[in-house]
């Protein structure tokens, strides 16, 4: 039987952002991908080295909806890695409770979005539900239900009134036995056990050869994690686990997922009973010349931020990699020999957010984009021959 | 008003389309769809393909590439077809206005119906959109 090409993308129901990927299918069993991407560059790193160090924080939190606290959360810490400065106390709790529900609602989405491939949709509606009391926890903490704008470089923007506290705790209690509900749910269920194990599985070797990152490497048996590496915020402060399973299936990915929430919840809560007093802004000034990095763990891996500055108010060059970047290739390792019904899960399973992952486009002067990964590849082997040929000719 | 719109505007079918949005309003749209907000409830209905939809919503800046592919999707469409353009991006490019990438604001691309902004608009604000948007062109 010949080779048949399906083309999923770039605007596809399954798909919540143009991206186009390409299955090669040798009857059922996929056997070779290609991605092409750019559907979504919209110049952000061009932008922020335009804008003061203070803007640019705004920008770098819409490279992404969903991690709208890990950009520039590691954008600010990039920013206070070029000069020593101290942080107060409270502005890296308020910080770290910020993050953690982040991460709750972003799982709580991918897991309703698997369901939702899986033909699940009970699992969907519930975990969308249950979000809807996570992100109304965020609004009364900041104001916003996505985009919350709390981060500024040296320190945070809002302060969280006192009495506001006991409402948060009280509404992160009220989820819990609605998120045991759900583990149960995934984590009992026979079809899901049938369905899911043994799936697009990364094996400790290529989670490491490919440096996939947070829950994709977790669920791989890689103990990485950049909030237990190298501490950051608050999270030295408590204790709590980092969730590491053996398996490397999209079972597994799902429960490091799932089991990830509780101790984020955990966490939000030691941090909402023990916020410290004192200033929430240190008031930079002026930022001198030098270059910092900063890197925060998302709730899809490590978001990794670069700034240099020159000693104006704004940044030279600021580079930013979103941790599908690292983990979007992992897809090749796991789907190739799987079906193409499991496909879709496979590329879920990694919670691909392409719009983060964008940076860079490449154009010809006909204004169309044609260059793919191989195309990329080509022209950086050419550029490499052409390097090797003036230095044997010198 | 025409036999066409009439029967529409009972129950609208919107496609949901992304030309380059940071997932924001994206996810805010599906938001609708669940248990708090259900718009389902009112004959609203996601499709998933372009030749059943009635309503298009358009998310995000609108950046080159896309801007050919919102092209051929909005010919394909089956007319009348109302357009709304939901968040910021999409109705004046708001932070991306410098954008080397984000050359025009969708109505320069497409006739645009209804403007929902906010950045994300929130899921009450996208619903008093879709209600505007059948008041606007004669329905109950």
């Amino acid at each position: 039987m010949g080779k048949t090409i399906i083309p999923i993308g770039p605007y596809h129901p399954l798909l919540e952002e143009p991206e186009l990927f390409t299955l090669t299918v040798d009857g059922e069993t996929v056997v070779d991908i290609d991605m092409r991407m750019g559907y979504n560059h919209r110049g952000i790193e061009k932008l922020s080295e335009g804008m003061t160090f203070e803007n640019s924080t705004f920008v770098v939190e819409r490279i992404c909806g969903i991690c709208s606290t890990s950009h520039p959360f590691a954008y600010t810490r990039a920013v206070e890695d070029i000069f020593p400065m101290v942080v107060s106390m409270r502005a890296k709790y308020i910080r770290t409770i910020i993050a953690e529900g982040e991460r709750i609602h972003s799982h709580l989405l991918w897991l309703g979005l698997a369901g939702h491939f899986l033909g699940y949709n009970t699992l969907y509606m519930w975990a969308w539900k249950l979000r809807e009391e996570i992100l109304d926890v965020m609004e009364i903490l900041s104001g916003n239900r996505n985009s919350y704008a709390m981060f500024k470089p040296g320190g945070v923007r809002r302060d969280i009134k006192t009495e506001d506290i006991p409402i948060c705790i009280k509404k992160i209690n009220s989820i819990l036995p609605t998120l045991n509900m759900l583990k149960k749910a995934v984590i009992d269920d026979p079809v899901l056990h049938a369905r899911l194990k043994g799936i697009g599985v990364l094996s400790y070797q290529d989670a490491i050869d490919f440096s996939a990152l947070g829950p994709t490497s977790r669920a791989s048996g890689v103990a990485r994690d950049a909030r237990k590496d190298s501490p950051y915020g608050a999270y030295q402060e408590m204790d709590w686990n980092m969730i590491v399973t053996q398996n490397g299936d999209v079972f597994d990915k799902a429960v490091v997922r799932i089991l990830e929430m509780f101790e984020a919840a955990k966490i939000m809560k030691y941090c909402l009973n023990n916020l410290p007093d004192g200033e929430i802004d240190a008031k930079i000034k002026d930022v001198p010349p030098g270059e910092g990095i900063g890197h925060v763990e998302a709730p899809r891996g490590e978001t990794f931020h670069y700034v240099k500055s020159d000693g104006t108010n704004r940044p030279v060059r600021h580079k930013v990699r979103a941790p599908t970047f690292m983990n979007l290739p992992t897809y090749k390792a796991t789907v190739i020999g799987q079906t193409i019904s499991d496909a879709t899960i496979i590329l879920a399973a990694i919670d691909p957010c392409y719009c983060c992952t964008e940076r860079v486009a490449v154009k010809n002067d006909r204004g169309k984009m044609l260059y793919n990964g191989q195309d990329l590849v080509g022209l950086s082997r050419e550029k490499t021959e052409k390097i090797r040929r003036r230095m044997v000719g010198r | 008003m025409s036999l066409k719109l009439k029967a529409l505007l009972k129950s609208p079918w919107v496609f949901h389309l992304s030309t380059g949005s940071c997932n924001n309003c994206d996810i805010e749209i599906l938001d609708c769809l669940t248990p708090r907000f259900d718009i389902e409830r009112f004959g609203m209905l996601l499709v998933g393909s372009i030749k059943h939809a009635d309503v298009l919503l358009v998310t995000g800046s609108c950046n080159r590439m896309s801007v050919e592919r919102l092209k051929v999707l909005y010919d394909q469409v089956p007319k009348p077809c109302l357009v709304v353009a939901v968040g910021t991006c999409t109705g004046s490019r708001g932070l991306f206005i410098d954008s080397y990438n984000c050359p025009v604001p969708l109505d320069k691309i497409i006739p645009v119906d209804v403007y929902i902004p906010g950045c994300p608009p929130k899921p009450e604000a996208m619903i008093a959109g879709i209600v505007k948007l059948i008041q606007k062109v004669g329905g109950p």
